[in-house]
């Protein structure tokens, strides 16, 4: 398999600027600013680049939003603040390739007609942002940044910006008020980043992912990473594998990879060769796929399709033998502690349904059990639709997709005993 | 216990100022300058933050009471944090926080007598194709065994 935004994974050279050039580098930044600023939105919206932190939604259309008219200067925000349970792909290609996503910002930069663009990395990312500020660092040095990109006379500045321990930051207008210097609650909307984003100021919000394809675009043309994907979800695709498998990692496939093939071929199959039981496809916002539900292209609109979603492609594998509840438990502790507060039915909700999870896995009055299971898909709907962002809606997909596809095994906790997996012969806790 | 920035970091906080078309959006940063060398976040570096940004204490106060990675009480010279999201709770996260708080004679959340150790369960660090991983102050620890875990730990 040929690789792409991760061939020069595991090179030091890499993150020298004369290293990632020879390696190939710098040639999509180069046709790039050979061209108009007008062509290369169109080379990416042609390549049918979906956005890669989650929502997909085609980048190129997405640059289409700033207006045309607004006399204001334009932000690029970076979105490194990578968070959702199951995703480890944007640290990768910043530890491993910073001069990668880079240039994709420069070219993104420079096809907006930004002069300052905003790297927001992850708060716990101590080394991947020291990388990545070494190599912006480097990028200044040698005349890729500053007041004349190459000696184009384009100019761009870059800023390395550190978040500080809030999951929520990954949502584009929370990501914005914390680059802002203030809390991390997201915004209403309309209007949208592309309109007022960054003090005010029309922006545009990448992933790390998205970017760093964004130089293969211009280097081998919008037609070639069309036709690597399916049709319109062009290009390569990195899977963050993880949980029960033999080989967990990343892997670069294209889009709409098969599942099955990714968790019995490429990442070897299940530990201890036992049965698969469910998968998480796309992080833990994502609602689960039974045994039954493999045999599937992994990508946006096909898993849309089946009920769940691609995400950041954050695909965790459940074996048999493990108990589903106490995954949900889990799950749900995190949006709970995520959840930023200002949502009423988010807030409140997300602390219900993890507080009830956590009765049926450890045990609790089965009153109160039943009586909350019975409300449970209430709970669900009134937090659905009814807040700012979308970090509800998160929490219940896993939430109605676990209790739907395992309903047994939820009506199996429900007498109050806690886990049936932690019980003796007699059933006894 | 008073905290006043230092010349030499009053110089980073100008050029960091200087990135930002607005004096505030340089509060996190400047946050992370500042508990780089107190270890917390005190009421006298709050004041300190706002003074230097221009801000109000209660426009600090919010930002550092919203965020995790800003201390409100100080830790051990090693804090351990042991992601126990999904991946690394199906590789073995639990029986990892045992071994620590069983090493250490502390509980989850709590900092040893002599200092050394803090011992947390945080959220998804972003490691799962190695996990279980551990964060120890800045450094990522993967692919953890209770075994390589306990020798991490017993080193000096």
């Amino acid at each position: 398999m040929e690789l792409f935004a991760t061939k020069n994974f595991g090179k030091p050279e890499a993150l020298t600027i004369a290293g990632y050039k020879a390696l190939g580098g710098f040639q999509g930044l180069d046709k790039a600013l050979a061209m108009p600023q007008q062509a290369v939105i169109d080379e990416v919206k042609k390549a049918s680049l979906r956005g890669r932190g989650g929502a997909g939604f085609p980048a190129g259309v997405k640059w289409g939003f700033l207006p045309k008219d607004n006399p204001k200067p334009r932000y690029l925000a970076v979105n490194a603040d990578e968070g959702e349970p199951g995703t480890f792909k944007d640290r990768l290609l910043m530890e491993g390739d910073p001069f990668g996503f880079l240039e994709g910002t420069v070219i993104s930069s420079y096809a907006l007609n930004v002069h300052h663009a905003y790297v927001y990395v992850r708060g716990e990312f101590f080394k991947a942002r020291r990388i990545v500020q070494d190599a912006v660092d480097a990028l200044y040095k040698e005349g890729l940044l500053g007041k004349s990109v190459c000696g184009s006379g384009y100019e761009l500045d870059v800023t390395v910006h550190p978040g500080a321990g809030a999951y929520i930051c990954g949502e584009e207008t929370a990501l914005l008020e914390s680059l802002e210097g203030k809390r991390g609650e997201p915004r209403i909307k309309p209007p949208f980043p592309a309109v007022v984003g960054a003090f005010g100021c029309p922006t545009i919000i990448n992933n790390v992912e998205t970017l760093a394809y964004v130089p293969w675009i211009l280097a081998k043309g919008a037609d070639w990473f069309a036709g690597y994907g399916i049709a319109g979800e062009g290009g390569p695709k990195l899977f963050c594998m993880s949980g029960d498998v033999k080989r967990p990692g990343l892997y670069e496939l294209h889009s709409g990879a098969n599942l099955r093939e990714l968790i019995y071929e490429h990442c070897g199959g299940i530990v201890g060769d036992k049965k698969l039981l469910a998968v998480i496809p796309g992080g833990a916002s994502s609602a689960p796929l039974t045994v039954d539900e493999i045999d599937v292209g992994m990508d946006f609109e096909t898993l849309k399709k089946k009920g769940t979603m691609l995400g950041s492609a954050a695909t965790m594998v459940i074996a048999e033998g493990r108990c589903v509840v106490k995954i949900l438990a889990r799950t749900l502790k995190f949006f709970h502690h995520e959840s930023c507060g200002q949502c009423t039915p988010c807030r409140e909700g997300t602390g219900w349904l993890h507080r009830l999870m956590e009765r049926l896995e450890h045990g609790g009055e089965p009153d109160v059990i039943r009586k909350d299971m019975g409300l449970l898909f209430g709970i669900c709907d009134n937090m659905v639709g009814n807040t700012i962002c979308v970090l509800a809606d998160a929490a219940v997909m896993p939430t109605k997709g676990f209790v739907n596809k395992f309903r047994g095994v939820f009506e199996a906790h429900m007498d109050g005993r806690g886990c049936p997996l932690h019980r003796d012969a007699q059933g006894h806790p | 216990m008073p905290f006043e920035f230092t010349a030499a970091e009053k110089q980073q906080i100008d050029a960091l100022i200087s990135r930002y078309p607005q004096k505030r959006a340089a509060l996190i940063p400047v946050l992370h300058l500042a508990q780089a060398r107190t270890g917390l976040i005190t009421a006298e570096v709050v004041h300190a933050a706002a003074g230097v940004l221009g801000l109000t204490a209660a426009q600090v106060y919010e930002v550092v009471s919203f965020y995790s990675m800003f201390r409100k009480a100080p830790v051990g010279r090693r804090h351990v944090q042991i992601c126990t999201n999904i991946a690394c709770m199906l590789r073995g996260a639990e029986d990892l926080v045992a071994a620590a708080t069983r090493r250490c004679g502390v509980d989850v959340g709590e900092t040893t007598a002599d200092g050394e150790f803090t011992i947390e369960e945080v959220e998804c660090l972003a490691a799962c194709g190695t996990a279980p991983v551990v964060q120890v102050n800045e450094d990522y620890h993967e692919n953890l065994t209770v075994e390589s875990f306990e020798r991490l730990l017993a080193k000096n």
